[in-house]
């Protein structure tokens, strides 16, 4: 069973007056099949963490391990990273000039599965991924996130989940900028895949809305770059009475 | 994160539409158009022609200092049945027909070349097989003048190779008859040190078709100059152009599609990738449409897709239109990059480094390498560019 075990984890971004400690300590472990939300008010880390799993360039790890079935992720280029099973859905996915929809799925579901999928069976998979999505086949002759609208665009981060099939989903703030009807058809294509048992998702987000669609296993509060405090879905109710002022020492989180 | 940036720095798009009685196609140019190198002034950068190109670096074409070596280039034609190709003298009629020389190179190339090649495809011939031009750059200086003149309802497809190393000013016409059909490819394949400068002059008759593709890979300094008048109505114009401007490289097309003639078609379409310190791409695309020239249809654009920092293009559209009959008229031109955002995003999805930038340039390419029409110079575009890329990651 395959698991993320990311331990006293810290990351640095470079900023004007030198290198910014961000992360200061992670620990949290997510196994196949369990759902974890990840909760905190603007600039505590959230995205720093999923943005440093998936290791975007801008994030230094300077302390701490993350690895995925023993196998130290740090190690791993961005793309090793994708293969080895780790899949990033972005808060604002990237737009890709001159590159289709279709054939940027192809490529990486190739590079995914190791080898290119049977055109036939791949094509039906696409249609009916697509479909229950609810997405227009002309989708797939646009560029890569060119002019989508923001439903579009996590609607094509869900659809690349649905197909590419890794062992952890981290989705970040995935509902962010969705009206009711978007983050429902996307909370059931994230469902889709979570029912198979065959993925841990790291659901990161601000607002307790989107837990109302995808039911977690384990919530956490995240403040000030550390997990502060963590429990069944329970605390998600608790955060929507509160707000996030109890975890906030300073009053107010900075940048 | 930071939303990707699409406009790099060191890009400039700049564009208009005048419909204005005073012509700015003319005003661009500090001189008349003229046969003899000693009606255009020796040019200082200042000059709207030249002000993008770095004079310093064409060797003395511009200044006249330049002196033909006798082993500049070899040109070899091989060209299938019904097609005669003769190597002329300065005082053969059928030179410099289709346009004359715009600038000073360019009518340097006309003063000082001694032998022309001349290829007549007779009228009503077919062509099968294409006309094959190679120019081959031995080291030297060369003033060149070709002339490809196509009967009525002939058909044919040349396909011109430059390579080697060379500094090389020439002048290219291109006359194509009634109903006739002509298809060009240009490549400029050149080792690093070459520099070469051209005016293709084409003059489109009544009901034919002329088609250009300039692709341009190598060279220090390139500046193509493709310009098409109508020589009666029905002509149709197709400028297609595509170039991988590398570190150190200067790359200039510099069109003009000048709708003289009523109904007449136009559709201009160049695109260039741009990778490494101090690439630059040019793109000039004037297009206009005289008062004469009613029920005119014509499209310009221009993309580029800088590949790295450091490189700069300069994309200048401009559209002058003299009359208010016309079927349709535009312009784009539009500059992107590639950037490490859009390289995460592939990355993150497992596509390798290498294979992320292939796919972004191929498909980039893509639908333009389509509208070629000949499988086998797409083929060959395609490798080229695969291994412009492979050079690079």
């Amino acid at each position: 069973m395959a698991t993320l075990e990311i331990r006293n984890l810290h990351v640095s971004v470079e900023a004007e007056n030198g290198p910014r400690e961000i992360l200061k300590g992670v620990d949290l472990t997510i196994k196949q099949g369990e759902t974890h939300a990840v909760m905190g008010p603007n600039g505590s880390g959230k995205s720093t963490l999923a943005y440093s799993l998936a290791g975007h360039p801008k994030y230094t790890v300077t302390g701490g391990t993350v690895t995925l079935d023993g196998e130290d992720v740090l190690e791993m280029s961005v793309d090793e990273r994708a293969r080895a099973g780790v899949f990033l859905a972005m808060q604002y996915p990237v737009e890709v000039p001159g590159v289709s929809v279709s054939n940027f799925l192809r490529t990486s579901a190739t590079a995914i599965r190791g080898e290119a999928p049977k055109l036939r069976t791949w094509v039906k998979e696409v249609k009916s991924a697509m479909e229950q999505l609810q997405m227009d086949p002309a989708f797939a002759e646009r560029n890569v996130n060119e002019g989508f609208s923001g439903g579009e665009k996590k609607r094509h981060e869900i659809l690349q989940l649905e197909l590419l099939k890794p062992k952890i989903a981290i989705l970040d703030e995935t509902d962010s900028g969705l009206d009711v009807d978007a983050l429902r058809q996307v909370s059931e294509g994230v469902n889709r895949v979570r029912e198979t048992g065959e993925v841990g998702t790291l659901l990161i987000t601000h607002y307790t809305r989107i837990l109302r669609y995808i039911k977690p296993d384990f919530v956490h509060v995240f403040s000030e770059g550390r997990i502060v405090e963590s429990g069944g879905a329970e605390l998600a109710d608790k955060l929507e009475n509160e707000g996030y002022e109890a975890y906030s020492t300073k009053g107010g989180a900075s940048a | 994160m930071a939303e990707a940036q699409n406009i790099p720095a060191g890009s400039t798009t700049a564009g208009s539409i005048a419909v204005a009685a005073e012509s700015t196609v003319a005003t661009r140019m500090s001189a008349p158009p003229s046969f003899d190198v000693a009606d255009f002034p020796v040019p200082h950068g200042r000059e709207e022609e030249w002000r993008f190109t770095p004079l310093a670096r064409l060797r003395g074409l511009h200044d006249g200092t330049a002196v033909a070596s006798g082993e500049g280039v070899k040109v070899e034609i091989e060209a299938p049945e019904g097609v005669t190709v003769e190597t002329v003298g300065r005082d053969d009629e059928r030179l410099g027909k289709a346009g004359k020389p715009v600038d000073r190179v360019a009518a340097q190339a006309y003063s000082s070349f001694e032998k022309a090649s001349v290829v007549t495809v007779a009228k009503e011939a077919v062509l099968t097989e294409p006309i094959r031009i190679a120019v081959h750059g031995q080291g030297g200086v060369a003033f060149g003048h070709q002339v490809i003149e196509l009967g009525a309802f002939a058909e044919a497809v040349v396909v011109i190779d430059h390579t080697g190393d060379a500094v090389l000013a020439a002048n290219v016409d291109y006359v194509l008859g009634d109903g006739a059909k002509l298809t060009v490819v240009s490549v400029q394949d050149w080792d690093e040190k070459a520099v070469h400068v051209a005016q293709h002059n084409a003059l489109v008759g009544r009901d034919a078709s002329f088609k250009s593709v300039i692709v341009t890979f190598g060279g220090d300094v390139v500046r193509i100059h493709p310009r098409v008048s109508y020589a009666a109505p029905g002509g149709e114009a197709e400028l297609f152009g595509l170039y991988f401007t590398d570190a150190g490289q200067h790359q200039e097309h510099r069109l003009l599609v000048d709708h003289n003639t009523p109904h007449c078609k136009s559709n201009v379409a160049y695109k260039g990738a741009l990778q490494g310190q101090d690439a630059h791409a040019v793109w000039i695309g004037d297009v206009l449409i005289q008062a004469a020239a009613e029920g005119t249809d014509t499209y310009e654009l221009n993309r580029n897709l800088v590949l790295t920092d450091g490189a700069r293009v300069d994309s200048v559209p401009n559209l002058e239109i003299e009359t208010g009959e016309i079927a349709g008229a535009g312009h784009a031109s539009a500059t992107g990059r590639f950037d490490d955002e859009q390289l995460f995003y592939l990355m993150s999805r497992g596509i390798p480094q290498g294979e992320a930038r292939r796919l972004v340039v191929r498909g980039f390419f893509a639908e333009l390498v389509q509208q070629i029409g000949l499988p086998d110079v797409q083929e060959r575009l395609l490798a080229k560019i695969e291994a412009e890329l492979e050079a690079s990651v």
